[in-house]
């Protein structure tokens, strides 16, 4: 293991509300969480829980409002910073349903997007070089290059498509929502080893939103987080999450 | 910002039933007689969106002395470029004009300049002839005649200013295949109203590509019928208007015969307050024309506030013996999920705006099929998107004002 910086991203009493036709709705009701570099806290619950809803005020999703509560990396403030600026800062947030940006080559994006990163183009050879040998890892054809970015890719192609992204824009802290849903073993092996290279080369910090313990035995997490209602319910370690694909989460609703 | 479609359908929930105009767009006049046509007063069905105030000049019936400055290659054998006299130029028209400003322009061009490609003659090169306007008052007539079995294609690009009305015949024999690309490069200044139509013989094959991102008002009207079985038309539109442009594109296919197919695809930014754009998109499949397979798709990017896009697709079905007909239409605003998503990259706003528009528009250009006509627009969109830029700036600056 790399001695790589240490990074830690911080929430602390997140409250955020969505516009809804009906009104205001609040769904995070205070959620406090931090994340270190090197570890990885999975974080399962119900449908409608408010998971997407935290990773993407984490992200700064223009939809969701923060009514109350911080956010920090390495003691900045994140809240303060735009969507490009968060990601400038070191997050990364790995979709649960990624945008099909038609007639933008997925070359052209990554290219872009490394070149915003580092404030300059990556030297072009090792770029190439480094472009092609994550593809390889992650088994997509090089044909993807030419391809508009997630236009016509399958559901398991796009989740491949974001762990390319996370593996060459490099990120101090991933977000990953779901990313292993609708994946089969293969590709859930497949997407895993891009992970877990990730936090072996970089030392990234991982919050890894999932339903299912099946991406544990492959990626295995130093916390488990339980979430329930907008706020996190309990917290343990990788036996919690045996318990919870056990019993489910019954026993955190009714006492919601 | 306004938003105005007409055709209550979206590029993703294509409707493939279409709204029924008041009158068939069959029953409307044709006629090289001006008086067939009264002064349009902007409430008529195909002026009701134009640009009518700025296009006056051009409905009125008086001799005009101004022409454009044309620039012409070198014409490869089997290809001629000649002036034809009036009464010649009629004759040879595909048909009569369908409005006022069309036959104007025939009654007062003086006769009508012929591009002929001999029957069998394959060119190879695209023909690209300039048309530069010099601030004069023009009336123009043109006449595309592709020859049986014959294949070409013709650039027509307009740049400087003028106040310009032309009708433009295409008339394709049997099995000839012609890629038409009109290029409105005018200046800020020019009004442009034409009428460009399209016969097309059995099996042949049209490409025709208009692109409109210059001057103060352009309104086109092109329309393609086919008049014999196995024919093939693909229309396709860019345009892009800034504040203060009115860019207009009326489209008609008519389909008379049986087995032909028809594509029109059209796609349009707007860009600046007073920014407008107007999209009609007819086609017609009348009971004899079993087998048609038709489509049509007008998408519109609204870049900023005040800038305002019609859209109405209209599809007249007159026989169910066909093999498809459908039609979409779209216009909103920059989508957020996608400029979310280029940013949580750490892509800058503007340079994710820009990465969009290029998006949207980069299947239209390839479609264009000339390689040097293409990079000049890639050219063209950057410039235009850099006017965005200053649009935006100035809008948060008024919003940051008040
Ligand atoms: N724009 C919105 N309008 C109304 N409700 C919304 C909106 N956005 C989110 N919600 C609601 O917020 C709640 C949390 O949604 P969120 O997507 O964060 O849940 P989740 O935990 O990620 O669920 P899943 O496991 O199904 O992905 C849900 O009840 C959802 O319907
Ligand atoms: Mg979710």
């Amino acid at each position: 293991m790399t001695t790589a910086p240490a990074h830690t991203l911080e929430i602390r009493n997140l409250h955020v509300t969505v516009e809804t036709p009906e009104g205001t709705k609040e769904i995070l009701k205070g959620v406090d969480l931090t994340i270190r570099s090197g570890e990885t806290h999975a974080i399962m619950g119900p449908n409608g829980s408010g998971k997407s809803t935290l990773a993407y005020s984490i992200a700064g999703h223009p939809k969701y409002t923060i009514t109350q509560g911080e956010v920090f990396l390495d003691g900045e403030d994140v809240l303060e910073m735009s969507i490009d600026e968060r990601a400038k800062a070191g997050l990364f947030l790995a979709m649960q349903y990624p945008v099909e940006v038609p007639g933008v080559s997925v070359a052209n994006f990554l290219r872009t997007a490394k070149t915003a990163l580092d404030g300059e183009a990556p030297k072009l050879r090792t770029w190439v070089k480094d472009v092609k040998t994550s593809m390889e890892n992650l088994r997509m054809d090089p044909a993807f290059g030419e391809r508009g970015v997630n236009e016509g890719f399958s559901g398991g192609e796009k989740k491949r498509h974001e762990i390319l992204q996370m593996e060459l824009l490099q990120p101090k802290i991933a977000i990953l929502d779901e990313t292993d849903s609708g994946l089969d073993v293969d590709a859930l092996r497949i997407v895993s080893e891009g992970v877990n290279r990730a936090k072996e080369n970089t030392g990234l910090g991982v919050m890894l939103i999932t339903h299912y313990t099946r991406i544990l035995n492959y990626i295995k997490p130093d916390y488990v987080h339980v979430f329930v209602n907008g706020r996190v319910a309990e917290e343990g370690g990788p036996e919690l999450a045996e318990r919870l694909e056990a019993e489910g989460y019954d026993r955190y609703l009714a006492s919601a | 910002m306004t938003v105005t479609d007409h055709s209550q359908a979206t590029a993703d929930k294509a409707h493939s039933h279409g709204i029924i105009p008041d009158a068939s767009r069959a029953d409307r006049p044709t006629s090289f007689d001006v008086d067939a046509f009264p002064v349009p007063s902007g409430r008529e069905e195909n002026w009701r969106f134009s640009a009518v105030r700025d296009l006056k000049p051009l409905f009125a019936d008086e001799p005009v002395d101004g022409h454009l400055e044309w620039t012409v290659p070198d014409l490869p054998a089997g290809v001629t470029l000649a002036q034809v006299p009036a009464d010649d130029a009629r004759a040879r028209t595909v048909r009569a004009p369908g409005d006022r400003a069309s036959a104007l322009a025939v009654k007062h061009s003086g006769g009508a300049m012929a591009l002929t490609v001999a029957a069998n003659t394959v060119v190879d090169e695209p023909i690209t002839i300039d048309l530069r306007g010099t601030g004069a008052d023009v009336r123009g007539h043109l006449l595309v005649e592709i020859g049986r079995s014959a294949e070409a294609t013709v650039v027509i690009r307009r740049t400087g200013t003028a106040t310009y009305s032309e009708y433009v015949s295409v008339d394709l024999a049997d099995n000839a295949g012609l890629n038409l690309v009109l290029l409105q490069q005018w200046e800020d200044d020019a009004v442009h109203a034409g009428e460009v139509v399209a016969r097309l013989g059995r099996d042949s094959r049209l490409r025709g590509s208009v692109v409109t991102l210059g001057g103060k008002v352009v309104r086109l009207n092109t329309s393609a019928a086919f008049a014999g079985e196995g024919a093939s038309v693909d229309l396709f539109g860019l345009y892009f208007a800034d504040a203060g442009q009115h860019q207009e594109h009326q489209l008609f296919v008519d389909h008379a015969v049986p087995k032909c197919t028809s594509r029109v695809t059209y796609k349009g930014a707007l860009a600046g307050a007073t920014a407008r754009t107007v999209w009609i998109g007819d086609v017609l499949i009348r009971a004899a024309a079993e087998g048609t397979d038709t489509y049509e798709l007008n998408r519109n990017l609204v870049l900023t506030d005040g800038a305002r896009a019609d859209s109405v697709p209209n599809l007249e079905i007159e026989t169910g013996e066909i093999e498809g007909a459908g039609h979409a239409s779209a216009t909103g605003r920059f989508d957020e999920e996608q400029m979310f998503y280029l940013r949580s990259r750490g892509i800058s706003e503007e340079q994710a705006r820009k990465l969009v528009v290029r998006g949207f528009f980069a299947d239209l250009i390839h479609e264009i099929g000339v390689p040097a006509v293409e990079e000049s627009l890639l050219r063209e969109i950057e410039l235009e998107l850099e006017h965005v830029e200053e649009e935006l700036e100035h809008e948060a600056a008024e919003t940051a004002g008040e």
